[in-house]
């Protein structure tokens, strides 16, 4: 068993446990954390397939930015653990029954058990490349000039979703008091100061 | 054990499917944890597509990859927001509180 050997079988065993506590903890805060490490560990192997690009984006995007955003989701909403609970015990023959039969099927086609579909010997081995090869300078080479145009749709998507999230939580308060510092700059003096003339009271 | 090949990480992969479905079946009033399940099948999806992109020398696996990650951070995004929308009105994110638009 080689070192890479050993380090995928290391990495997958901490991915596996990580999405059983995704899918089993009873807060949702720690579902959460769980989704972090598995995040972590696919990325760990992501970086034995010589994906170091996507690893590092993985870790950058995902767990900076999309698991944060869970993260204050999750806080932010008042959750009934105790009814969020209700049926999982219930479901929870059926709900493992198929994820053991999905799983059979997919590993038997594809696993090193059952019929060879994938055939091809080559597939087997792994080109390891060179040790100045930049995975980030052929991704980027191929996704400007292949992918130009399904990059920039990419791109687009995102501002889509930046303007629906940001459309579906605004929302305006009529009841809120706020400035207005344009009327504030444009307010003359007759608006707001008035002179009483009137004539002196003599003392009592 | 065996020594790592590309069925490995197909293995690993069709198992992290396995385990995210279960994941819809148990926690099936929980958004939350339902839209966690789906970045888990997403992150199984993109193990596969980066195993064959390594295993066949072809890089177009990962641009893939890149462009679903893209999609899969909208996605969340605008989930998240229809919740904090639906929570604002409901004051609860249980799924079977969710009827009101029944036929």
């Amino acid at each position: 068993m080689t070192f890479i050997d050993f380090n995928f079988y290391l990495f997958a065993t901490l991915l596996i446990v990580a999405a059983l506590g995704v899918i089993t903890a009873r807060n949702p805060v720690h579902s959460a954390l769980w989704l972090v490490l598995s995040f972590f560990a696919s990325s760990a192997l992501w970086i034995l397939l010589e994906a170091e690009f996507l690893a590092i984006a993985l870790v950058l995007v995902y767990v900076g930015a999309v698991m944060v955003l869970f993260l204050f989701v999750v806080m932010m909403l008042d959750i009934n653990v105790e009814q969020m609970r209700k049926g999982f015990v219930r479901y929870l023959p059926i709900g493992a029954l198929v994820a053991l039969v999905l799983a059979a099927q997919m590993i038997w086609i594809v696993g090193p058990v059952g019929p060879d579909v994938l055939g091809d010997e080559s597939l087997q081995q792994s080109v390891r490349h060179a040790a100045d090869y930049s995975n980030t300078k052929e991704l980027g080479r191929i996704l400007y000039t292949e992918y130009v145009l399904p990059f920039e749709i990419a791109a687009v998507i995102l501002l889509v979703a930046i303007v629906a999230a940001i459309a579906l939580t605004l929302r305006r308060r009529p009841a809120t008091k706020y400035q207005t510092p344009a009327n504030q700059v444009k307010v003359k003096r007759n608006d707001r100061l008035r002179i009483v003339k009137m004539d002196a009271e003599a003392k009592e | 054990m065996l020594s790592v090949s590309l069925s490995s990480y197909l293995t690993l992969a069709a198992i992290l499917f396995a385990i995210s479905i279960a994941g819809i079946f148990l926690n099936r009033k929980n958004v939350i944890v339902l839209l966690m399940c789906v970045e888990l099948m997403l992150l199984a999806a993109n193990i596969n597509f980066i195993a064959f992109s390594h295993y066949l020398n072809d890089s177009a696996g990962q641009v893939f990859v890149f462009f679903i990650l893209t999609v899969a951070a909208a996605e969340a995004a605008i989930g998240l927001a229809i919740l904090v929308v639906l929570f604002r009105n409901r004051r609860s994110i249980n799924v079977d509180q969710l009827n009101e638009m029944k036929g």
